[in-house]
């Protein structure tokens, strides 16, 4: 019970649960309802890593600093594996996220896809706008007058 | 993207990391504290073609800033992958090593390993040895953690009198069966049983 998707797919899904609020995706896995039985394959782990950025995505890597975040892996009973690495010290949100990659491997993508991850990206999509929105209304825009020298 | 996702490469870490990482770490330092004593080593569970006991010592002394060299008779895809995911540990050729694993006929020569410098004799490379069996004991150890006298079966004497004569430097030895381990110090002098 495998479908196919490209690694672009999955960037999205897994960029949209790495930066996901806890109580808020703990909310719509519930609501989505199936909790499938999984062999953990990497307890909930929280680490340190580093995070680096490039001056205009091409200059020379430099370090951006240090962030907490938790990983876990694991795997269905039809051995499909999972993985998930969400920002803070969160564990539930981990395992969610490990089990939500896992399923999205399989049939149950597109339900789960309309479940979770729709909500999620246009909960992100309305929080970008409005802060955007907020600082375009504080946007100064500035004229030169002609001085009369002439 | 199609899916390919083996499980030999993500399961058959430690099960709880932390006790089974203590527990296996313990049993490393008697069996190199009592050169030729053998001690019980478990907890992982690695990929087809090594023992349980060499990859629990893996999983154990092995993060990110060890290099690991795997002989030829070991090396596969499954093995670099496991390594990889529970260890992240890169994969080096023998020069560099600081652990390396194999059999005996695919790790030596024993010249390539590092063995140190006389400021840091620790920068030298520890052999995880892959070994049928602990048959008959063809040599007997004396040294640091013996009282009198140990035995051991080694698969061949030469290698580990000359190892032992850089003393204070050399590399050091696992030797791993099953889920048993012994291990022989650069300090153990090496002689044939009688």
């Amino acid at each position: 019970m495998t479908t196919t998707f490209s690694a672009m797919d999955r960037r999205g899904w897994m960029s949209l649960l790495a930066s996901a609020d806890e109580a808020r995706l703990t909310e719509l896995w519930q609501g989505y309802g199936a909790d499938p039985a999984c062999e953990l394959l990497r307890a909930p782990e929280a680490g340190g890593v580093m995070v680096r950025g490039r001056m205009g995505g091409t200059g020379a890597p430099f370090n951006l600093g240090e962030m907490t975040v938790t990983r876990c892996a694991l795997s269905l009973q039809d051995g499909t594996v999972g993985h998930g690495y969400v920002q803070g010290r969160s564990k539930v949100s981990a395992e969610i996220a490990a089990k939500i990659d896992a399923l999205m491997q399989t049939g149950a993508a597109d339900a789960l896809s309309a479940a979770v991850l729709t909500p999620l990206a246009e909960e992100k999509q309305k929080a970008e706008d409005d802060r955007a929105a907020k600082a375009a209304a504080t946007k100064v825009e500035f004229f030169t007058m002609v001085r009369g020298e002439d | 993207m199609s899916l390919d996702t083996r499980n030999a490469v993500y399961a058959g870490g430690f099960s709880n990391p932390p006790v089974a990482a203590a527990h296996a770490f313990r049993a490393a330092m008697n069996a190199m504290a009592r050169p030729g004593r053998v001690q019980d080593i478990t907890g992982a569970a690695p990929p087809e073609g090594i023992s349980i006991a060499a990859g629990s010592l893996l999983l154990t002394l092995c993060d990110p800033e060890t290099g690991v060299y795997l002989a030829p008779d070991v090396d596969s895809g499954d093995l670099r992958g496991w390594l990889a995911f529970h260890t992240g540990a890169p994969v080096v050729p023998a020069e560099q090593a600081d652990f390396a694993l194999g059999r005996w006929d695919a790790l030596t020569p024993l010249n390539r390993f590092l063995i140190g410098t006389p400021e840091y004799p620790d920068r030298s490379a520890t052999l995880i040895v892959e070994t049928p069996g602990f048959g008959a004991p063809n040599a007997v150890l004396r040294g640091p953690g013996i009282k009198n006298t140990a035995r051991m079966q080694l698969p061949e004497l030469t290698a580990f009198q000359n190892n032992a004569a850089l003393y204070p430097l050399g590399v050091d030895f696992f030797f791993t069966v099953g889920s048993q381990v012994a291990a022989l110090p650069r300090s153990t002098q090496v002689t044939a049983e009688a």
